[in-house]
This record gives C-alpha cells, sequence and structure tokens, in this order.
C-alpha cells in the first residue's frame, strides 16, 4: 500500500503524535538536553563565563572523574548515601505497607489518620526540619524522654548517628505519599483471593504474607524504585537539617557535594562528573531493585 | 533540590554562556566606559540599606533626568553570590552591585563578569584616595582593581551586660582581653547558668562560617595576616594553631556549641557572648543590653593594635552594563564622602574610607557605642583576593569543622593538611 508523505512523516495517527509532541518536548528540554551537556561538561574544563567572554574549555577526558573519584569527601558522600539508602528503603516499604494495610482495614478515624500521615509530606521541608532540630538537639524532646540513654554528641552532631537520623527523618516525611501508592494498590487485591485463604485456614499474618505482600507487588516495585531515586537525590536535609553535611561530612550527600563544587565553587566540570555518576549509580541499583523485587513468580 | 535540578541548574547556566559565546563580544570597552545613560543597579535586601539606597537613588536622579538610576534589591536566591554569578551567566547583571562578596571576585572575574575599574582614567587614584593603603587588599592578581571597598562590619566581641552581671563579671570592662581570660570568663557564665552556652559561632560547614570564629582571631593573633599571602597558606602557623587550640577548648568543655542553632542565639539569650560586626545592633535594639570588646589574642595585646575580619561588602560593575559611564559616576556619587554619611547614619555601618573617625568625627560622637568600631576599621583584615577563594575557604573549614568543632583530629594535624592543600589550590591559579 502507497503511504502519503504526512503518514511517512507523522506515522499511522497523526493526531495521536500531535498529542504526545508537547511532552516529548518537554522531556528533550528539560532532561535529554540538560542530561546530554552535563556529560559534555564533565569532559571539558568547564565553567560558566558572561556572553561575549573569550573562555578556553578545553577537552580533559576524564579529568574531572579521576578528581570525584579520588577526592575523600566525594567518596564519603556516596557512602552516605548508601548508608541512607540501606536505611530508608527497607523502612519506606515496611511502614508504609504496614501503615496502608492498617488505614485499609475499617477502622476509627481512618481520614484523619489518612491525612496525618499526609501532611508531613506537603509541608515545606525547611518548616519540618526546624521542629525535628528541636527534637533531636542535646536538649531536645527525644533526648528529655532518652535522660541517660541519651546519645553523646546528640543525634545530629554524632558522626555514627546523623546519616541514619536524616534517614528516618525522610522516611517520616515520605511516608505519606507512599502510603497512597500501597492503599491505590490494595483495592486492586481482591476480597475474593483472601476469602480463599481464610478457607484454607490462613489467619490475618499468613493473609498479610500470601495474598498482600504478593498482590501488591507491582506497587512495592514502585515504591522501591522512588524511594531509591528521591533518596539518591536527597539534598535538603543535610544542607538544612545538619548544616552543610556535618558533622565532618558524615551526612553531605552527593547532590550536596554537586552544589558546593559546581555552583559555590564554580566548578560546574566537577558538579557535573559527580551527577553523571550520580546517574550511573541509580540507574544500576534501579535495575537490580527491578531485578529482585519486581520479578514475576 | 532534586538531582535533575540540580543538572538542570548547571546546564541551564552552561548554556546561556555557551549561547553567549557566539554573541560576538561586548564592544568596544573604552566607548562603553564613556557611554551614558540609564542604568540599573541592585542593593542588599537589609532593611537599613535598602532605606539608604532609595535615598541616594532619590538623589542621583533628581539631579540627572537623562541618566535614570533604576534599583532593586538583590533577587532572593541562597545566597547573593550565587544569584550573581548566575545573573553574570546570563548576561543580565545590572551595571552595579552594592553587595559585592570580596570572596567572590576572583570567581566573577573569572567568568568575565567584572569590569576593571582602572579602566576608568580616575578609578584607580579614586579608590587609593578614598580607601587609603587599605585599598590595596581588594585588588586582584593582575594588579587591577575590580571591585571598589565600600563598606566594613569590623567583626568584635558583643556581650550581654545582664548575663555577666548575672555571673558576677564586670559589665564595663570584662575579662575578655587574654585566652585565658575568655575562657574563665566562659567558664564563669556557664556555671552560673547565665547563659547556656558563653559564645556561640554558627558551628555549620559552609565555607563562609570560618570568618566569623577563627579568621577575626587569627587577624588579630598574627597582627594583620591574611589566611594566603604571597601565593602561600600562612595559617598553619603557631599563631594559627594557637587560635585553633583556644576554639577547640571552648568546643570541648561545652563554653560553645556544635550544634547549628536556628535565630540569633546572643538575642535569645543561649549565648552571653557573640563575635560578629556592627550591622548587627540595629537588631539588638530593645533585645540586649550589650557591650564591646576587641576579639581576644593569646598575650591579651592593647585595642589599638588588634586586627579583625572586616565582613566587607563592596561595589563592583557588571560586564553586561552598556552604559559605563554613568555607572562609574554614580559609584563616585553614592560613595563620596555626603553619601558614606548618610550611609553610616542609616546603617551603623562602616564606609572603606580612611579616617573614618575622624572625617565623621560628629557621628561617632553622639553615637560613642559605635566609636569602637571606626577605631576597629583601621585595622581590619580581608578574605584573600586569589583564584579558587571560596574552594580554598571550604578547604579550611572542612578542616577546621572536623579538628577544632568536633574533635575528631588534632587542630594542629588539621590545619597542616588544610595548608598543603590550599598550597596546591593556589599553585592552579
Amino acid at each position: 500500500m502507497r503511504r502519503g508523505p504526512v503518514t511517512r512523516i507523522l506515522g499511522e495517527h497523526p493526531v495521536g503524535t500531535a498529542f504526545v509532541t508537547p511532552y516529548v518536548v518537554f522531556v528533550a528540554a528539560v532532561f535529554a538536553y540538560p542530561l546530554g551537556f552535563a556529560v559534555y561538561m564533565s569532559f571539558h574544563d568547564y565553567f560558566f563565563a558572561a556572553p561575549g567572554a573569550i573562555v578556553d574549555r578545553p577537552w580533559v577526558g576524564f579529568a574531572n572523574y579521576v578528581t570525584v573519584l579520588t577526592d575523600p569527601a566525594v567518596q564519603r558522600s556516596f557512602l552516605n548515601v548508601l548508608i541512607f539508602l540501606v536505611i530508608n528503603v527497607p523502612l519506606t516499604v515496611i511502614l508504609s505497607l504496614g501503615l496502608s494495610t492498617a488505614l485499609n482495614s475499617a477502622i476509627r478515624w481512618r481520614t484523619f489518620f489518612r491525612v496525618s500521615y499526609y501532611v508531613p509530606y506537603v509541608t515545606a521541608s525547611v518548616a519540618v526540619v526546624g521542629v525535628w532540630l528541636f527534637l533531636f538537639s542535646s536538649n531536645g524532646l527525644v533526648n528529655s524522654i532518652l535522660g541517660p540513654l541519651a546519645p553523646d554528641p546528640s543525634w545530629l552532631v554524632n558522626s555514627k548517628l546523623a546519616m541514619p537520623t536524616v534517614a528516618f527523618y525522610v522516611t517520616w516525611k515520605q511516608l505519606g505519599f507512599f502510603i497512597l501508592l500501597y492503599l491505590a494498590a490494595l483495592q486492586n487485591v481482591g476480597a475474593d483471593l483472601y476469602e480463599a485463604a481464610s478457607m484454607d485456614g490462613a489467619g490475618r499474618w499468613q493473609s498479610f504474607l500470601n495474598v498482600t505482600v504478593p498482590g501488591v507487588r507491582p506497587a512495592t516495585t514502585l515504591v522501591v524504585l522512588l524511594a531509591t531515586v528521591t533518596g539518591a537525590n536527597l539534598f535538603t536535609e543535610p544542607y538544612l537539617l545538619t548544616g552543610g553535611g556535618g558533622p565532618d561530612g558524615a551526612s553531605a550527600s552527593p547532590v550536596l557535594i554537586m552544589y558546593q563544587k559546581g555552583i559555590e565553587q564554580g566548578n560546574p566540570d566537577v558538579g557535573s562528573a559527580i551527577g553523571v555518576l550520580l546517574v550511573i549509580g541509580v540507574l544500576i541499583l534501579a535495575l537490580l531493585e527491578r531485578r529482585f523485587v519486581g520479578r514475576e513468580d | 533540590m532534586k538531582l535533575q535540578a540540580g543538572l538542570l541548574a548547571l546546564v541551564l547556566a552552561g548554556s546561556l554562556a555557551a549561547c553567549g559565546d557566539s554573541g560576538g563580544g561586548s564592544g568596544d570597552a573604552d566607548a562603553a566606559a564613556k557611554a551614558t545613560g540609564p542604568i540599573t543597579i541592585w542593593y542588599s535586601n537589609n532593611a537599613e540599606e535598602v532605606a539608604w539606597g532609595k535615598q541616594m537613588v532619590a538623589a542621583w536622579n533628581a539631579a540627572h533626568a537623562d541618566q535614570k538610576v533604576t534599583a532593586q534589591e538583590i533577587p532572593t536566591g541562597k545566597s547573593s553570590e550565587e544569584v550573581i554569578g548566575a545573573a553574570i551567566t546570563a548576561g543580565n547583571a545590572p551595571c552595579l552591585i552594592f553587595n559585592t562578596s570580596p570572596a567572590s571576585v576572583s570567581q566573577f572575574q573569572k567568568q568575565g563578569g567584572l569590569v576593571a575599574l582602572d579602566s576608568f582614567s580616575d578609578g584607580k587614584s579614586y579608590i587609593e584616595d578614598r580607601s587609603g593603603d587599605v585599598a590595596q587588599q581588594y585588588k586582584s592578581s593582575d594588579g587591577k582593581y575590580y571591585q571598589l571597598p565600600w563598606k566594613s562590619n569590623p567583626v568584635e566581641i558583643f556581650y550581654n551586660k545582664k548575663a555577666f552581671a548575672k555571673a558576677g563579671i564586670d559589665t564595663t570592662n570584662p575579662p575578655l582581653k587574654t585566652y585565658d581570660e575568655f575562657l574563665a570568663t566562659s567558664r564563669k557564665l556557664v556555671a552560673a547558668k547565665a547563659a547556656k552556652v558563653a559564645i556561640y559561632p554558627a558551628p555549620s560547614n559552609e565555607f563562609y562560617q570560618s570568618w566569623f570564629d577563627f579568621y577575626p582571631l587569627y587577624a588579630a593573633e598574627s597582627g594583620g595576616k591574611q589566611l594566603v599571602e604571597d601565593g602561600k597558606s600562612t595559617f598553619a602557623s603557631d599563631e594559627g594553631k594557637r587560635v585553633a587550640t583556644f576554639w577547640r577548648t571552648m568546643y570541648a568543655d561545652k563554653l560553645a556549641s556544635q550544634e547549628k542553632y536556628t535565630g540569633d542565639a546572643f538575642v535569645d539569650g543561649t549565648a552571653a557572648m557573640a563575635v560578629v560586626g556592627p550591622w548587627a545592633i540595629a537588631s539588638y535594639k530593645g533585645k540586649v543590653d550589650w557591650g564591646v570588646v576587641p576579639v581576644p589574642t593569646s598575650s591579651g595585646k592593647p585595642a589599638n593594635e588588634i586586627h579583625t575580619f572586616s565582613d566587607a561588602k563592596n561595589v563592583a560593575m557588571y560586564s553586561s552594563c552598556k552604559n559605563r559611564g554613568t555607572a562609574w559616576d554614580v559609584l563616585k556619587f553614592a560613595t563620596s564622602q555626603e553619601q558614606d554619611g548618610k550611609f553610616l547614619e542609616t546603617t551603623g555601618q562602616m564606609p572603606l574610607r580612611k579616617d573614618v573617625a575622624t572625617v565623621f568625627a560628629d557621628y561617632f560622637t553622639k553615637n560613642p557605642d559605635y566609636k569602637t568600631f571606626a577605631d576597629q576599621a583601621a585595622r581590619t583584615v580581608e578574605v584573600p583576593n586569589v583564584p579558587n577563594s571560596i574552594t580554598i575557604w571550604q578547604t579550611f573549614r572542612d578542616a577546621y569543622s572536623k579538628s577544632v568543632i568536633f574533635g575528631q583530629q588534632d587542630p594542629g594535624e588539621a590545619l597542616d593538611g588544610a595548608a598543603q592543600k590550599i598550597d596546591q589550590l593556589v599553585k592552579q591559579s
């Protein structure tokens, strides 16, 4: 069959193509092009210059990557974010699945609880950070309750506890969003499955393990991926909660270091190299998670 | 901020620069230096400086209808320096910014964002006649002035008289001259529960925080040395190590806090002392009955020998400016003796003008609290005007934070390590 020139260019469904085009342009402009440009910067001695300024930005091969990979502060930040993810991702999955299951059952004050879990998610981090500083300072509420068991140095200035505290904070703050995802997924688990399990003699816990958990597996894959991606992008909390990644870089994240080097110190080439490595790292993690969490039985 | 947003910010700025590269140059510099016409300026968002800025602009515009100045506060961002850096890259920086941090000048210069004020026939002489010897600290490594030294906030020790009285310490002449005296006074204050901590310099890791703990005391102890001089770091010396050890004792004995504080610890009464310049006085009005003394030295040097950090903000002209002739005239008008006097009256900050104490003697007679800052203004130390300046300060802060604030390394060892790295950074320039 002969195809006209319009069909050749726009395909069989030109209206569909027209609908898709704005999003393609959006993705190209705000994601593909910036990512490509970041890769370009990371292979050059690049810095921002005024329009018209005559500057030399030579190709430097992997020099920026060598600088980044041999920098103890950068190494530490990648280790920190790994510690963060090891705590944050499983905790997010366990808490949001458990709480959403509880909220899905007919309990009193269900709407109140749903709103309560969602409020931290929609509240600006800057505002919530103030409350956590108050809670976790050496004379804060948490230490007052713990009394002699309170850690010294206190949570946010303790090099071993700072990153776990940040991980707990982020878990708590984002829980509402992940609970919503699970609540939506739970609506798709058929009541007949629970009935069948019950007839087979399964208790509540066994129903949860054998019906709920497999039933929401696609949501779990999504939650794990999203928690990993947002966790790897950690910036606001080390910037505000621990005063610039302190103590002694124990809570510095790669994005914080990227900001310091790329924006504050005027080395966007080095900042881009950190960004590219982070993107690669997150992609590898996401693939692994998809392979192990998202697998079909 | 998310990673994508970070990459995007980096890239958008980069793209703008890339677009600009093909723009074909900024035109004939000589012609631009003489061009007159309307210009735009930015000033700080500090209420007192805004008030001064508005009257200055009104006074200029009243006499120069054909060279109208449009002024606005610096757009908000994480810091003024980031906003200015982005504006340079985008090519939309104003002609003059009355809030240019000396630490960022080398970076802005590298970006091709600044106009050398020496390009005006009377540029160099105007700066040096107005500021005297102190102007030399503001020269860039190529020997030119890319900033006009405008105003300083000599950092001293403020103390809360009420807290001192509660601890039974003399409130008119408190023992704060030597490190031993300072430590003993601090211990008394905390023991008497006059305040939770004696002093509360921000313990966070931002590159500029060392300007308000280590650097003023180092300037005093070393007799006015900058962090880097003649292409080499100076702070890993006996003087630097004495300062670091002093602060380490303050933190180890819990006389200063390692924890971040939201708010003003001095105003809130959490700390009995503060290391700050006269700009803060306005915020203490009606809240703290304060006194002020110079920063301590190990041997208790007399006040007239003590140097301190200037905490200066300067004025720079940006290369996107078309009517540079007007911009230079406005710059001279805004830093004239008359406008400097108005600035001092409105803000309490010290114009970086030689003999400020005698030129504005009337003001200091009427406002004796400010006299000490005028005397101190003659002995201020600026951040070194070297390339990689911010990286150098971040490197220093990282070492200081690790050793002095958190005690995870010997302070002397940490300073030695930082000095090696900083010497490398200076060499790269």
